[in-house]
């Protein structure tokens, strides 16, 4: 494997008194997506707060393009989107778009096409306020994509979408993998796995598996990726 | 620090305000209608008005600064939207910069239309230069701002952070003078008055209205109100953490 975009070496983290990540070490490859699957409350967000270097850690260490995660150097080019949509209530997607395009120092009329990446360029003068959940989620998701970053942090960005528009979404975070950027993806539901690259398996703050999805199925004799994860916690094992 | 980063912030958190007309409204119409009011209660003491008017005038920006901006960080704190500022390439001095130059251009506007309607219509006199008074104001309003960024660390709702006006701001404004001279008071009151800052911005402006002008007195208050304003903005600093449990 190449240079890793993402380096976990035995991360720790304390959560409310709890420790929520085990020691954890993880590699992840450049230029590719990884899906990190996991049921609700494992920590997977967790994870991605201390890669962009909002968590308080407890011990270990974690590296992004080769510098410690969070540092200065590192946040014009990684982008984050958190699992509750983080945009400004009170101005219109575009007007967020814009304010996310000057810090990242990027012309505003990337927001266009992030726009229409996201499916909502009808509704760009809208308020967000006046916006569904969903909507607001993809105005969440846009306000990353203009930057164009070279890592992608993206917590759960597709849930409770419309299947044709999470398709579409889908082929944009491919596209962006094949011009180079490094996502990694969350959800707790199994279905979208056969759609990333590679998979990181989490259960209960602790790593379970991390191979292509094709990998995991033929490796546990399994049919569904539900199935294998399954199959896993009873009988741990697959090569990381 | 990055000047683009900064002015860009500002121009977000106007435009919030801007789709906001009812809170612009009240922040430009309210002190015009409490000046007003004043002028009616003391039609007929015209002595206590003079006295009043010009500290209220130059004082009340603070107050409004410190309830707007206390919310809307609460509001950016609460919502996620400070998680993700602080991922972006915004420095935290950029953001707070940012709020400042914002409300500051709001007292501005502010200021010069309780000016313009107090001293203009309704016959409020000030002695000394009245570019002073506005300055005055627009310094007050600053201050208040970063006392408002500093108190949103404290609250976890809206509900505790409008708890935080009384709470900050009245007790300065029983003991700054306005309402009893500070020498009448008990020492110990008096002490502590010398300690909070809207004592400062009192004195000034109520030199400023028996005809002093931006010298002396005036400014090393003026110095104070700056230095408290700066304090207040780095504790709002520390408060910002970009790591976070
Ligand atoms: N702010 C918090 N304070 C204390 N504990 C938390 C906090 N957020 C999450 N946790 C705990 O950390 C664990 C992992 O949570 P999280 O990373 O959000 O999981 P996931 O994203 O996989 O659903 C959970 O047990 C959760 O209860
Ligand atoms: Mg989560």
């Amino acid at each position: 494997m190449t240079e890793p975009a993402i380096s976990i070496h035995h991360l720790r983290v304390v959560r409310g008194g709890n420790e929520v990540l085990h020691n954890l070490d993880l590699d992840i490859e450049p230029g590719v997506i990884t899906g990190l699957l996991g049921p609700s409350g494992c920590g997977k967000t967790t994870m991605m707060r201390a890669i962009v270097g909002v968590q308080k850690v407890a011990s270990g260490q974690v590296t992004v393009l080769g510098q410690p995660a969070g540092s200065s150097s590192l946040r014009a080019k990684v982008g984050y989107v958190t699992q509750a949509p983080s945009v400004y209530e009170d101005l219109s997607i575009e007007a967020n778009l814009h304010y996310f395009a000057r810090l990242y120092g990027v012309p505003t009329g990337r927001a266009t096409a992030a726009l229409e990446a996201v499916g909502l360029s009808e509704h760009s003068t809208k308020l967000v306020r006046q916006l569904s959940g969903g909507q607001r989620a993809r105005a969440s998701l846009a306000s990353a994509l203009l930057a164009s970053p070279e890592v992608l942090i993206l917590d759960e960005p597709t849930v409770g979408l419309d299947p044709v528009l999470r398709a579409e979404l889908w082929a944009t975070f491919h596209q962006l993998a094949g011009d180079g950027a490094t996502l990694l993806v969350s959800s707790h539901v199994m279905d979208e796995a056969e759609r990333c690259d590679r998979l990181v398996l989490m259960r209960e703050g602790a790593i379970l598996a991390h191979c292509p999805p094709r990998q995991l199925l033929a490796d546990t004799g399994a049919s569904t990726v539900e199935d294998a994860f399954l199959s896993l916690v009873r009988k741990p094992g697959v090569a990381v | 620090m990055n000047p683009l980063l900064t002015f860009a912030t500002a121009r977000r958190v106007l435009a919030q305000l801007r789709n906001d007309p009812r809170t612009v409204a009240l922040l430009l119409v309210t002190p015009v209608v409490l000046v007003a009011l004043m002028k009616w209660v003391y039609l007929d003491q015209d002595r206590v008005f003079q006295r009043i008017g010009v500290p209220l005038v130059g004082i009340f920006p603070m107050t409004s600064m410190f309830l707007v901006t206390s919310i809307t960080m609460l509001r950016e704190r609460t919502t996620g939207t400070l998680e993700r500022l602080l991922t972006t390439p915004l420095a935290k001095l950029d953001l707070l910069g940012g709020y400042a130059l914002a409300f500051g251009a709001v007292a501005v506007l502010q200021g010069a239309l309780t000016s313009a309607v107090a001293f203009g219509l309704l016959g409020l006199d000030v002695e000394g230069p009245l570019l002073a008074v506005v300055v005055l104001a627009v310094v007050n309003a600053l201050l208040g701002t970063s006392m408002g960024l500093l108190v949103s660390a404290f609250a976890n709702s809206e509900f505790q952070a409008v708890q935080f006006m009384p709470v900050f701001l009245m007790p300065q404004i029983l003991l700054c003078g306005l309402i009893a001279p500070r020498a009448a008071m008990a020492p110990a009151l008096e002490a502590l008055s010398n300690v909070l800052p809207m004592t400062y911005a009192y004195d000034a402006l109520s030199r400023v209205a028996g005809g002093e002008g931006f010298s002396g007195n005036v400014a090393s208050d003026t110095l104070v109100l700056a230095v408290a304003s700066l304090l207040a903005l780095a504790l709002g600093a520390a408060t910002l953490r970009r790591r976070t449990e």
